[in-house]
């Protein structure tokens, strides 16, 4: 028997080592689906899945959608942003009033950290974490580690660097504890002042040169700036970062190895990295797109089979 | 818990050989015809019977995948959940003779799921079921054997294991009272 020893995918941090492989070996099974004829299967046709999204998103949304109906559920999609909770309705209300229409699973996205794990307390729902502010986006990691030991073979032993608005970023945090928790070596690059102040203390050396960093490395995350969490400047310009933080091509060749190179989306291109790079064999971009299906059709049959 | 011997090794092969033949009879030179072995146990068999065709009878080019039906199982959020196996079929399978092969046909739900599963590559012209053994008056669904093995009247308490060279060491087949 294989089952996840979680009922709700708040973050990585509530998840073993087990739960991690299980959820790969089920998503390789989904990835060869995604490429049949017919991308379907039946398994979760009696389930009905709401998607709470409080902050924009593309990727996310649209991955998980798919992976949904891709599972035979039923959907519904809420936006913030078209909703009562410009009338005032609280998060409890919200979604106590989709899950009267009985909903078994919710996914959320929202802006406060631990709202997720809020939810899990106050609702009868399977809730999946789709980002929670600067905290978590564990379906995000999952499907970047996934992407790694896809390209590399596994993730142990292996080195990667997360580049970038480290302070903002919930890819960054989950993707630390998702890495480490496989046994890969994690460091950290980018301006100082995006650089959390203690990360040393989850075990994550800090590199303050992106060229040291890449000769390091066997994969880099290139993440985006995340302006719109920034209060203040971080940083002098943007062109500033991009010479300093930025990859391009000249820079990888003359890296003189073969290194994996990953985004998260959506990539600002000339700032973290060049149209050349991100369209290179060495890039994985779309490859997580794809592996991000499989993974959260994974991740929902996963919790979906635990639902009595 | 009890075991004992329904087939030995020799009569093992006397029945492939003979599945084999009775393939060939309805197929000929399987130039329409694909063979789908059932993941997880029907893949041995099916393995066996094309090697016996390739091997003792000559027939070329024969296109055998794998299925694995665990995403299409009637019984998912109402008992253990199983973990997946491996399919692969790299072949059209629109328009051709599909023959299921599985090692063990008991209640029909697995076949049944096959029957769904394989319409996600295709519509085959026909499908045929291949069996080893065949446990009588255990159907849940109307589904029987085009070719089978052997027939034998089991209690539900029973379980009926089919062991392989490859795996087990050994080719026969047990019924084990539990």
């Amino acid at each position: 028997m294989s089952e996840l020893s979680v009922n709700h995918l708040l973050g990585i941090k509530y998840l073993t080592k087990e739960d991690i492989q299980l959820i790969f070996e089920t998503a390789d099974h989904f990835k060869e689906v995604i490429n049949r004829p017919i991308k379907k299967v039946p398994s979760l046709r009696d389930i009905t899945i709401a998607n709470i999204f409080f902050e924009n998103s593309t990727r996310t949304k649209l991955s998980f959608e798919l992976a949904q109906k891709r599972l035979s559920a039923d959907v519904i999609s809420f936006s913030a942003a078209q909703s009562s909770v410009k009338k005032g309705e609280t998060l409890i209300d919200t979604v106590n009033n989709i899950l009267s229409m009985k909903v078994d699973m919710v996914v959320m996205r929202h802006a406060n950290p631990g709202a997720a794990y809020f939810l899990s307390q106050n609702v009868k729902a399977s809730i999946i974490n789709a980002g929670d502010g600067a905290h978590e986006h564990p379906t995000q990691a999952l499907l970047d580690s996934f992407s790694i030991r896809e390209k590399l073979g596994e993730v142990a032993g292996k080195k990667v660097v997360i580049v970038g608005d480290i302070l903002h970023s919930r890819v960054a945090l989950s993707n630390i504890f998702a890495l480490q928790m496989q046994g890969a070596e994690v460091k950290v690059c980018g301006p100082k002042t995006l650089i959390p102040k203690h990360i040393e203390s989850l075990g994550v050396k800090v590199e303050s040169n992106l060229r040291k960093a890449l000769e390091w490395c066997d994969a880099a995350n290139m993440l985006r700036v995340q302006n719109e969490r920034m209060d203040v400047n971080y940083f002098p310009s943007t062109r500033e970062y991009a010479q300093q933080y930025g990859l391009d091509k000249t820079l990888l060749d003359s890296i003189n190895k073969e290194i994996v190179i990953m985004h998260p989306g959506p990539i600002n291109r000339g700032v973290e990295i060049t149209s050349d790079v991100a369209d290179s064999q060495q890039s994985v971009i779309l490859d997580q797109v794809e592996n991000g299906v499989a993974i959260r059709m994974a991740v929902i049959y996963l919790l979906a089979s635990k639902i009595k | 818990m009890s075991q004992k011997i329904l087939l030995t090794s020799k009569e093992v092969t006397i029945i492939l050989h003979r599945l084999a033949c009775q393939l060939i009879e309805k197929h000929l030179d399987f130039s329409d015809t694909v063979l789908i072995g059932l993941q997880p146990r029907g893949i041995y068999l099916a393995n066996r019977i094309k090697s016996i065709l390739e091997k003792e009878y000559q027939v070329q080019n024969i296109q055998l995948g794998f299925l694995d039906i665990t995403f299409f199982r009637d019984d998912f959020r109402r008992g253990e959940t199983l973990e997946a196996n491996k399919t692969k079929i790299d072949f059209i399978v629109e328009d051709k003779k599909v023959v299921f092969i599985d090692d063990v046909l008991f209640t029909g739900r697995s076949i049944n799921a096959a029957l769904t599963a394989i319409q996600s590559f295709g519509r085959p012209s026909e499908v045929e079921l291949l069996t080893l053994i065949d446990r009588r008056f255990s159907r849940h669904l109307p589904i029987q054997p085009d070719y089978r093995g052997r027939q034998v009247d089991t209690i539900n308490n029973e379980k009926v294991k089919v062991c392989w060279q490859e795996n087990e060491g050994e080719d026969a087949v047990y019924i084990i009272t539990k």
